[in-house]
């Protein structure tokens, strides 16, 4: 059962393909976590929403490509409802992103009809049955991401989506509509993750309804591994927010590269979601842990 | 041109907290008057400001500017009329936006904001001939994320931020308790300039009862949430802060707590 060099290599382009599809749907998470502020757990069941739409309208003959386009537009929906619970109904944050995601279980259910639903002998855009042309549409799908967001966050409205992320009460005092623009924030954000369920689920080749739980750790990890790779380029460059959302997509690909490379170690499937979790708490807290060592050496220095 | 009509405030309402910061409250505001507004902790300053932005409604009264009744328009609607710098230098920019950025949102202020580009050039010219005489060297800064700045800059960029779009109303909390006695100055000198050159309307709270006399063409004395004393035109101009705090004495019954105001710069 130990590590083997050859069988990680020939995993390789698997996890690269699949991290490019979690990449996508991290840029997705950028808009609420990083840009907003906002820790929004629906994308946990809208990511499937995206994959139940696309595998549903696939089975029934519309094309992939078509059936992408309506996963976006629910994934628009479900942000809109978490967005509306906040903002015109003042449900903390949090709370109502775990609303909008438990009644998503139901929902998916609703639109699959069934646990689960299988893509077999169907023309796909994208599977894992050919790994490099996933790759190259994969990365397609990326790069139309980072352009049109890299453009929309630019747009008076984007920046005024910033502001509203960044400082509310200046926002307000600037006469921005600030709920109006977290609604609309969370709706692109849950927008992006669902295009990315229905690029997973056309990859995998089946959309089941456990499909998504976890996909909020996913992204923190790729967002926070790509922000510390690519840290002093986001710093300094002058198209950073095309490099943190490039990151994010770099990052969501060393991530599956590691999880490829520990699954081949031994580590048991199923204790995946544990391995997931312990890393994201690992990697959340160095921020604070290097700040804590810091005071301890300050304290130590003092009596001298 | 600002008028609040018998305004009441009340915080904790059926509490035993309850407590009016503002109490039946009327005044009247004339174009480009500049009004200093001065009182103890609690007496009602920021809550009128924040009353007259839009923060919070209050339960009784009406507040109108510019004959239009804005009472319960919500704060984001307001700002196309009026604009604000706070107290605290972080709160007046979105301190990880770029300097030119903040310009930018201040400068669609009251404007429709749709797909355009976010600043344009042009803008970006402008911006730079109203930072040059600010005299800190932040027009070579355009790109630099304004939490980086001190709060002496940030207020200043505020304040530059605030002249946008002719306001007709300007609205200072305190903007100058955060800084230290010479920035504070500079800011206040900067302020008096801004104000002279847009014709601003504005109401400045202060805790500085020097600044009140030395500022303005009109000075308020709150307490108890309510107007104490309105002094203005000549009057005002004579006076001096052991005058202002023996009529306090006098109207209020109790000597002014010096520790709360402060006499000096």
């Amino acid at each position: 059962m130990g590590f083997s060099l050859g069988s990680f290599l020939r995993s390789c382009p698997g996890a690269i393909a699949q991290g490019i599809i979690y990449g996508i749907m991290a840029m997705g998470v950028i808009v609420s976590y990083r840009i907003l502020n906002y820790s929004d757990l629906t994308v946990d069941s809208s990511l499937c929403t995206g994959g139940a739409v696309t595998a549903t309208l696939i089975t029934a003959g519309v094309s992939p490509v078509v059936s992408l386009m309506c996963a976006l537009a629910a994934g628009l929906v479900a942000g809109t409802v978490t967005g509306l619970l906040h903002t015109a109904l003042k449900i903390p944050a949090i709370l109502s992103g775990i609303l909008t995601q438990l009644a998503l279980y139901s929902i998916n259910l609703r639109i699959m009809g069934k646990p689960n639903v299988t893509l077999l002998n169907t023309e796909l855009l994208i599977s894992l049955r050919n790994i490099p042309r996933a790759i190259l549409i994969g990365g397609i799908f990326a790069l139309s991401v980072i352009a049109v967001m890299y453009l929309f966050f630019g747009t008076e409205i984007g920046c005024s989506i910033r502001a509203t992320g960044s400082n509310e009460k200046m926002a307000r005092a600037q006469g921005i509509n600030t709920s109006f623009n977290k609604v609309l924030a969370l709706s692109v954000s849950n927008g992006i993750t669902a295009l990315a369920g229905g690029l997973i689920a056309q990859y995998q080749g089946y959309c089941d309804i456990n499909m998504g739980r976890g996909t909020i750790v996913i992204a923190l990890a790729s967002i926070i591994i790509g922000e510390a790779i690519f840290s002093r380029v986001i710093e300094t460059s002058k198209v950073s927010f095309a490099v943190r959302l490039f990151s994010a997509v770099f990052g969501a690909g060393v991530y599956y590269l590691v999880i490829t490379a520990v699954l081949q170690a031994g580590l048991n499937t199923s204790d995946l979601k544990l391995f997931s979790a312990a890393v994201v708490a690992v990697v959340l807290s160095l921020p604070h842990l290097k700040t804590v060592k810091k005071g301890k050496v300050r304290n130590d220095a003092k009596p001298e | 041109m600002l008028s609040l009509n018998k305004v009441s405030k009340v915080f904790d309402a059926g509490t035993v907290n309850e407590k009016y910061a503002v109490k039946n409250l009327s005044a009247a505001f004339a174009k480009g008057d500049f009004v200093t507004i001065i009182g103890s902790n609690g007496a009602g300053k920021s809550s009128i400001l924040n009353l007259i932005a839009g923060v919070y409604f209050p339960e009784e009264g009406t507040i109108t500017l510019d004959g239009a009744d804005i009472t319960r328009t919500p704060e984001y609607r307001r700002a196309d009329r009026i604009s604000r710098v706070f107290q605290d230098p972080m709160v007046g920019t979105a301190s990880d936006m770029w300097l030119e950025e903040n310009l930018a949102l201040a400068y669609r202020r009251g404007k429709r904001r749709g797909l355009r580009w976010g600043i344009t050039e042009t803008e970006r010219e402008f911006f730079i001939e109203k930072l040059k005489p600010l005299g800190l060297g932040l027009e070579k800064r355009l790109s630099v994320k304004t939490g980086l700045l001190s709060g002496g800059q940030r207020q200043a960029l505020t304040l530059l931020m605030a002249s946008f779009n002719n306001p007709s109303l300007l609205l200072l909390d305190e903007h100058t308790a955060a800084l230290d006695p010479g920035t504070a100055g500079k800011v206040l000198e900067l302020t008096e300039q801004i104000v002279a050159e847009n014709e601003l309307t504005t109401l400045m709270v202060t805790h500085n009862m020097k600044d009140a006399i030395a500022y303005g063409n009109r000075l308020i004395m709150l307490s108890a949430g309510n107007i104490l004393l309105d002094i203005s035109g000549e009057e005002k101009q004579h006076l001096t802060v052991t005058d202002l705090m023996q009529r306090f004495a006098d109207l209020s019954g109790e000597e002014l707590d010096n520790d709360e105001l402060l006499l000096t710069s």
